[in-house]
Parts: structure tokens; C-alpha cells; sequence
């Protein structure tokens, strides 16, 4: 066992050449699929964070006649409770209104939220073009779209009719940006106490949640729906309300498979093939080893072994390249607001998972030589010279 | 004195559809501690024999026992621990692994059945070398030394297990005349401190005049056996 380690260890060292051709072949395959393998996670966190990052990933609403939450105190602790993955949970009572301007009228909905709690989900600070955050009650921020076709902006007082037939006039402290042009459109986001003032109705109308892990929304769903003790709640997950977002996502995640199977298999071929070869460059020594006494199975195993060391060298040189190809990328190639031109995310664990396929991969492929020389006869050696 | 070696009715045909017969019903044994020679034509199946012996070829029939035990009918791995530990080859071609170190291919034998080299078998290997006259470059790797010196490393490396039996294939083949007569007086030197029995084919009668018995082997036949 270790005389075939050293054996093999002697063999690869005197083929530099062709052992550092193999190496680089492998480190190639390792550093395309990391490369690759990075790219596509990261374009898709970047897709699914534009989609979904800035709004409710899991969302309870009433199916009761009035819509409301009447407990929603309780059922924000609840919420909480339910999963250490929720975070960002946030009350709302909403309703709808609409607003006259110049000659034209626009639906909107009128957003009333504890504007701290909302603003972890929707960012409207970070969002915020003009003016400031309410403070008071009374006042409101409009999207872009909607202070521009209504001609509104900060310090204007706007005026609004609800469905019931009553106008409420709000005070404009600030416009926001969201770049979600339905949201921009139609949204006038103001304080829960203002919206209760303006709807009196007892609870909210939804409360909204985000995930840490934004995949497991539809796990984490099912647990807050098991935890929350009022009747009549619903809810929701924007799994199941983006099935089609979902299965691009899915497309995008088994062709990056595929890539990384037929990477995989031409390595697999490549050092199984450059083994075979280096069986019958050495078949001399192998024959003189077998007249000496050396088992079957040891001579086998010093081809085992130069497949692992060939595997293991490559993984390491392959990670180098790939973790050196993404650091350009993410450190060079970036747009004029210093964000990387492509989306990479970094994932070790993925990378790790990448080098060790490889070690597997240049082991199964020594299997073939190791059989070549397990049946190799010393006599055939001995005689041939 | 008792025999180490022993065939009885050894064949051996060669191929399958178009059968060759090279050993014809080969009866001889070989007494421990003896030094013989094998001699005979090109072709006459003296390598055949001598590969049959040492067990890296089967007899087509017959039974060939090596102290006293059965060998044609063992498995490989019981062949290859017997071969290990019972025989050492040298062959025409010197069959080094030239990746390594003079001194690690006279190790490689003792290697082979336990990877530990203890001290005293270094030392071993160490006095082989200087007995065959290579202490000055046992640390050149096989392909840095001549003809000679690789024949004498593949002598030292058939020693170092202590074997009880040595099988030669024109082991000076290649070699000058000069050389040839340095090798012989090695082998026979070590016949005599070490008490092993030497089988060695050889084309060059004066060598063969020196061993203790020379078979002669024709057409697959022996055809002459003397013993001094
Ligand atoms: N695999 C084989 N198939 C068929 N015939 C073979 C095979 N191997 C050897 N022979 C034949 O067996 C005969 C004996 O061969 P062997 O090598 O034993 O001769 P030898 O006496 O050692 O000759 P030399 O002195 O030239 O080494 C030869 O005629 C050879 O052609
Ligand atoms: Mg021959």
C-alpha cells in the first residue's frame, strides 16, 4: 500500500511533463465549473433579489367578511415566533382610494404601516429622491409616477376620496423611488395610526414578512400558517404566487448541470485515457514489480493513487484558477457605479463541492488502468523486452 | 543432497489453434546449494524452462515442485508471495525500474512484503552493492549507470531477500568478456557464502564449463546432463 504510493508518487515525478499536463487539464475543468457554477448562482441571486428582495416574501391576509386582522399584534408575535428564518415582519392595513388632479382622476391604494418595520422590506429610505420620511400623522411619500402625472411634489398637500365618499387630505413629505413602476404608480405609503384614522376599521389588513433563506418561503409559510391562532388567516408565498419566475430559475439551474456534467466527463476521459497510456509506457516496470512478487492489487493501486494525487493536484490548481477568474471579474470588470458588470456570488461550499467531484472523477478514471494492470502478465514483459 | 527443485513430465505448447510444443515431457530436478547451467540452441526452450521454474509460466501438464511444495497448481497471489520471498531473477535485460535509485531497486524485493526497511536489511543492501562492486553509485538512478552496472544492481536485487534460489537468464548477455567473468565470480561467490542454489542459462561455453552441472537442452528435450 505505501510502497505503491511511493511507486506512484516516483512515476508521476518523473513524467513531469505529462503529470503537469494532466494537472492542468483537470484544473481547467475544476476552474469552468466554478466559474460557471458561480455565474449562474449569482445571476440568479441577483434576479431573484430584484424580484422579490424588496417586497413581502411571505404575506398573511384575512379571508373573514372584513378582510382584517383584528388580533394583529398577536398575530405579528406569532409570526415571529414561528420560524428563526423570518425576519423584517411588518403590519399593514391597506385600502383604496383615489386621487383627483388637473383634469383626470388615478386609483391608488393607501399603505398604512409601523414605517419602521416597513421600510427593512420596501427600503423607502434608501429609495427616497426628495424630500423626508413622515413624522407625523397626516403626512404621506408618493412614488415617482405618481407625484409626476399628478404634479405633485414635496409640501404639497394631496386629497383623497375613499370609497366610502370621505376626502382626506395628506401632507407630502417626500417622494420615493422603488423602480417597481406599479409601486411608484400607486402607492401612497403613510403611518398605521393615519390609515386608522382614514379607514376605521379594528386590526390591518396583512401583515408581510421576509425569509432569510428566500427559497424555503414556501416551507417557512406552512410554519407560520401552523403557528398563527386567528381564524381565517391566509398565507401566502411568493413561491407559489411566481411559478413561472421559479421554473426559469430551474431552466437556468439544470443547464449549468449539464455544463458541469460534460465538463466533468471529458476530465473523466482525458486522464482516463492519459492513465491507459502511462500502463503501457510503464508496463516494463509493472512486469518486472509482478515478477518480484508485488500483488495484484498493490500494482493496481499505484495507478489508484496517481489518479487520486492527479485529482487532488488538479482540484487545488483548478480552485486557484477559478477563485482567480471570479476575483478579476468581481474586482475588475465593473460598471461606472462600482458593481461588478456580472453578478458572481462565491460560494466555498460550491467550490469545495467542485474540487472534490474532480478527485472522484480522477480516481473512477485510474479504475480503468488499475484493471489493465491488475491483469498485466509479468511473463509477456520478460519475454517482449 | 535433497532437491529444491523437481519437474515431472513438464509440457508446454504454445498457442491456441496453431499449437506449438516447446517442452516435451521435461523430467530433471535441481539439489539445493548447487550452481547449474542450461545451455542449447536459439530457440530450443531454455527461457521456456526457466520461466516455467520460476513460476511466471504454467506448464501445459505436468507438476513442478519447488521445496517440496506443489507450485503449478497455486493461485497468483500464493505464486506471487512464493516468488517474492523464494526466488530472485536476474534477466537478460536488466529490467530496472529506472525511476529509482540503485540502492531502492536492490530494496524494492524486501519492499514489496514490508514496506519497513529496518536497519539491518539496509545494511544488508549495502553490503550487496559493495560486493558487486557498486558502493560508489548506488545513489545513480538506474539509467545513469552502464550495461554493467545495472546487470550487477539486478544481481544485488535478486540477493537482497535471501532467497534460496537464483534463475539467470543470459545474464551476461550484453556484456564484454571481461565483465562476464567479473559477474560469474559474484555469482559464484555467492553461491558459496550463501548456500543458494543458481539455475543460469548461458550461451558461452567456458562459463558453463565452471558450474557444478550443465544440462543441455534440444529441440525441448534434454538432451545432456553432466555433473562434475
Ligand atoms: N508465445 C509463444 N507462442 C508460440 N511460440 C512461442 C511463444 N513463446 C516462445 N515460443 C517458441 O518457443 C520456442 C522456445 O523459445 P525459448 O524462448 O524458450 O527459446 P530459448 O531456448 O530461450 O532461445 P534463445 O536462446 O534464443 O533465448 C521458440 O521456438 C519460440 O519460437
Ligand atoms: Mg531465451
Amino acid at each position: 500500500m505505501r510502497l505503491a504510493f511511493e511507486i506512484a508518487l516516483r512515476f508521476l515525478k518523473s513524467g513531469k511533463g505529462q503529470t503537469l499536463l494532466i494537472a492542468l487539464g483537470i484544473s481547467v475543468g475544476v476552474a469552468v465549473q466554478i466559474f460557471i457554477g458561480s455565474l449562474i448562482q449569482g445571476l440568479q441571486i441577483s434576479l431573484v433579489d430584484t424580484t422579490i428582495g424588496s417586497s413581502s416574501q411571505i404575506t398573511i391576509t384575512s379571508e373573514s367578511d372584513d378582510k382584517t386582522i383584528k388580533d394583529w399584534k398577536r398575530t405579528v408575535y406569532e409570526a415571529q415566533i414561528s420560524s428563526p428564518e423570518i425576519i423584517n415582519v411588518s403590519p399593514s392595513l391597506d385600502g383604496p382610494a383615489s386621487i383627483d388632479y388637473e383634469n383626470d382622476t388615478a386609483s391608488v391604494i393607501i399603505r398604512g404601516f409601523i414605517l419602521e418595520d416597513a421600510d427593512k422590506i420596501y427600503k423607502f429610505k434608501n429609495n427616497l429622491y426628495q424630500g423626508q420620511f413622515p413624522k407625523n400623522r397626516g403626512e404621506a411619500i408618493i412614488g415617482k409616477e405618481l407625484a409626476v402625472k399628478s404634479g405633485t411634489e414635496v409640501g404639497d398637500n394631496i386629497a383623497l376620496l375613499t370609497t366610502r365618499g370621505n376626502v382626506i387630505t395628506l401632507k407630502i413629505t417626500g417622494l420615493f423611488d422603488l423602480k417597481v413602476s406599479s409601486i411608484n404608480d400607486s402607492w401612497v405609503v403613510t403611518d398605521l395610526k393615519t390609515a386608522e384614522d382614514i379607514f376605521p376599521t379594528e386590526g390591518v389588513t396583512s401583515v408581510e414578512m421576509q425569509v432569510k433563506d428566500v427559497f424555503l418561503a414556501d416551507e417557512i409559510s406552512r410554519q407560520v400558517a401552523y403557528t398563527v391562532s386567528e381564524n381565517n388567516l391566509k398565507v401566502d408565498n411568493w413561491k407559489d404566487l411566481n411559478q413561472s419566475l421559479l421554473s426559469g430559475l430551474n431552466g437556468q439551474s439544470i443547464s449549468s448541470y449539464m455544463i458541469q456534467i460534460f465538463v466533468l466527463v471529458s476530465v473523466l476521459l482525458g486522464i482516463s485515457s492519459v492513465l491507459a497510456i502511462s500502463v503501457v509506457q510503464r508496463s516494463k516496470q509493472i512486469g518486472i514489480l509482478k515478477a518480484m512478487g508485488i500483488q495484484d492489487k498493490d500494482a493496481s493501486l499505484i495507478f489508484v493513487f496517481q489518479g487520486l494525487m492527479l485529482g487532488i493536484l488538479g482540484a487545488i490548481l483548478g480552485i486557484c484558477l477559478g477563485i482567480g477568474l471570479l476575483l478579476m471579474f468581481t474586482k475588475f470588470a465593473l460598471n461606472p457605479d462600482g458593481s461588478p458588470v456580472v453578478p458572481i456570488y462565491i460560494n466555498y461550499g460550491f467550490i469545495a463541492l467542485s474540487g472534490m467531484f474532480a478527485v472522484v472523477t480522477a480516481s473512477t478514471a485510474s479504475l480503468i488502468p488499475a484493471r489493465i494492470t491488475s491483469k498485466l502478465n509479468p511473463i509477456e514483459v520478460i519475454k517482449n523486452g | 543432497m535433497a532437491n529444491i527443485i523437481e519437474l515431472k513430465n513438464i509440457n508446454k505448447i504454445y498457442g491456441e489453434k496453431i499449437k506449438t510444443q516447446v517442452l516435451y515431457d521435461i523430467n530433471i530436478s535441481f539439489e539445493a546449494n548447487s550452481f547449474n547451467s542450461i545451455i542449447g540452441e536459439s530457440g530450443s526452450g531454455k527461457s521456456t524452462l526457466l520461466n516455467i521454474i520460476g513460476t511466471l509460466d504454467k506448464p501445459t501438464s505436468g507438476e513442478l515442485y519447488i521445496e517440496d511444495k506443489r507450485t503449478d497448481t497455486m493461485n497468483k497471489l500464493e505464486l506471487s508471495i512464493l516468488r517474492n520471498k523464494t526466488i530472485g531473477f536476474i534477466f537478460q535485460f536488466h529490467y530496472l525500474l529506472p525511476e529509482f535509485t540503485a540502492k531502492e531497486n536492490v530494496l524494492m524485493p524486501h519492499k514489496i512484503h514490508s514496506y519497513h526497511v529496518p536497519k539491518e536489511v539496509d545494511e544488508w543492501a549495502d553490503e550487496l552493492l559493495n560486493f558487486v562492486g557498486l558502493s560508489k553509485v548506488k545513489n545513480n538512478k538506474a539509467t545513469n549507470m552502464s550495461g554493467g552496472q545495472q546487470q550487477r544492481t539486478a544481481i544485488a536485487r535478486a540477493l537482497i531477500n535471501k532467497p534460496k534460489i537464483i534463475l539467470a537468464d543470459e545474464p551476461t548477455g550484453n556484456l564484454d568478456s571481461e565483465t562476464t567473468e567479473n559477474v560469474y565470480s559474484i555469482l559464484r561467490n555467492i553461491n558459496k557464502k550463501f548456500n543458494t542454489t543458481f539455475i543460469i542459462i548461458t550461451h558461452d561455453q567456458r562459463i558453463a564449463e565452471k558450474t557444478d552441472r550443465i544440462v543441455q537442452v534440444k529441440d525441448g528435450r534434454i538432451n545432456l546432463d553432466l555433473r562434475k
